[in-house]
């Protein structure tokens, strides 16, 4: 949205690098803030994707692999754990530089679908930790000491999710489709009389109009209620499957562009062989209850279960 | 950019035992995971700031009604206090009320609900002891 306002926030920095020290919030922009060149192309920083075990096949994998900002992927090793890893331009990356990219939409969603894209196929080779979006060392040798102080656990964390995915199940409520389904309940009744003359439908009586209002609003209510019954049936039938479980928030935003409104959104960590069954388990879950929908997304890395155990575990 | 990638990506994901969400997924599914899952450690880059930021782009996109959430009961995100803390940044950018709310909160209006309860019952005359339920019954409503 300011992406305009952030360049030039960037040529000042490089004009006066003296205020630049001084206006910048923190130690990382003003070590960031050099007076050289924007385009630099020396000045690149580490973007940290994911971690894994050291000597996977990830190892030969990343570099075919391509991150933000078309840089190749690499590992970087340190003791039993690996970081995966691309140079970005350091100024693109800077706070500022972040910002200005990721509240612009499109932007973020580009720079998402890459992390995401890169996750997934490192995900492919090994069982791996996804890092959050934006997480940015000087150079490789911060990512080293990084894996060094953490490596406790990450190892535990690794071995917890050795071998499983993430499972994402969304249950909707649509209460027009519930409305339009005949055997949901009764129809309205019909307009009284449809009334003389040329204007039919839009001069209804009141008392219609009240009646249609109770109907609709009873209809919302009961597809509102059969999503949560739905949805509370979700982990019953699943728990035997999964290992944890973790709630989300539901989408309610301008992009969730689900059937109908997300009134539930849950993952869980699944092992790998048994994705079929968790399938299976759900299957049917909402086929006669006319408006409520659930959709099962995956397999993901396990970003919802990537916090040490005690937060995510559910189950 | 991720268009190039996804193109190079997306024969290796298809082929991934683990199967393919690719770049098909969902953009909401995935900036919910990108931006508020994953390992959440703190780089060189400060992004305490950016941080406020992605839940500013994050809340309007993803839990734009979240009052609306809360109106159909939906609010277990004020029990986890992975999210009620993280949401703390939230309260400055959300017209919605209190997603903020940490267990402290809760047990705040908790004990603000209970006198207010206990004081409606006093005026109305009903006895206090119908309230109890082995919590200690708040003392302000004693003069009254």
């Amino acid at each position: 949205m300011n992406t305009v306002h952030t360049d030039a926030q960037i040529t000042e920095v490089d004009a006066a690098p003296t205020e630049a020290g001084a206006t910048a919030t923190q130690a990382g922009a003003t070590r960031l803030a050099r007076p050289d060149t924007p385009t630099d192309p020396g000045t690149t920083v580490s973007y940290v994707y994911a971690l894994s075990r050291a000597g996977t096949a990830l190892d030969t994998r990343a570099p075919q692999l391509t991150g933000l900002d078309n840089g190749p992927l690499r590992t970087v090793t340190c003791g039993e754990l690996s970081a995966l890893v691309s140079s970005v331009p350091a100024d693109a990356y800077s706070e500022e530089g972040m910002r200005a990219r990721l509240e612009d939409l499109s932007e973020l969603a580009a720079v998402a679908r890459t992390h995401h894209a890169v996750i997934e196929a490192a995900y492919a080779t090994t069982t791996v930790l996804p890092m959050r979006l934006a997480t940015v060392y000087l150079d490789d040798a911060r990512v080293r000491s990084m894996l060094h102080e953490r490596r406790a656990d990450f190892g535990e964390l690794l071995t917890w999710l050795q071998g499983h995915v993430e499972l994402g199940v969304k249950v909707y409520a649509d209460p027009r489709e519930a409305a339009a389904t005949p055997p949901a309940a009764a129809p309205p009744a019909p307009t009284p009389a449809p009334a003389p003359g040329s204007a039919s439908a839009p001069v209804r009586s009141g008392r219609a109009y009240l009646q249609q209002r109770r109907a609709q609003r009873r209809r919302h209510r009961d597809a509102y209620r059969a999503a949560g019954a739905v949805a509370g049936a979700v982990p019953d039938r699943v728990s035997a499957l999964a290992r944890a479980r973790a709630a989300h928030r539901p989408q309610q935003g301008d992009l969730a562009s689900g059937p109908g409104e997300n009134i539930s959104n849950e993952a869980y960590l699944v092992p790998a062989e048994r994705t079929g069954q968790f399938h299976q388990a759900l299957t049917g879950l909402a086929d006669d209850v006319p408006g409520v929908h659930v959709e099962i997304t995956g397999p993901w890395a396990p970003y919802s279960f990537a916090t040490p155990p005690t937060a995510g575990a559910g189950t | 950019m991720s268009d190039s990638l996804a193109g190079r990506m997306g024969p290796s994901s298809g082929m991934s035992p683990y199967g393919g969400q690719g770049s098909s997924a969902n953009l909401a599914d995935i900036l919910e995971r990108v931006l508020d899952k994953g390992v959440v450690i703190a780089g060189d880059i400060q992004i305490n700031l950016l941080d406020i930021e992605l839940l500013t782009v994050k809340l309007r996109l993803l839990v734009a009604s979240v009052d609306k959430a809360k109106e159909m009961g939906i609010d277990w995100w004020e029990h986890d206090p992975s999210l009620s803390s993280r949401a703390q940044p939230r309260q400055k950018v959300a017209d919605a009320p209190a997603p903020a709310a940490g267990s402290d909160r809760l047990a705040e209006e908790n004990s603000r609900l209970r006198a207010e309860l206990a004081e409606l019952r006093a005026a109305v005359g009903l006895p206090k002891s119908s309230l109890s339920d082995g919590t200690p019954q708040p003392q302000q409503e004693e003069e009254r």
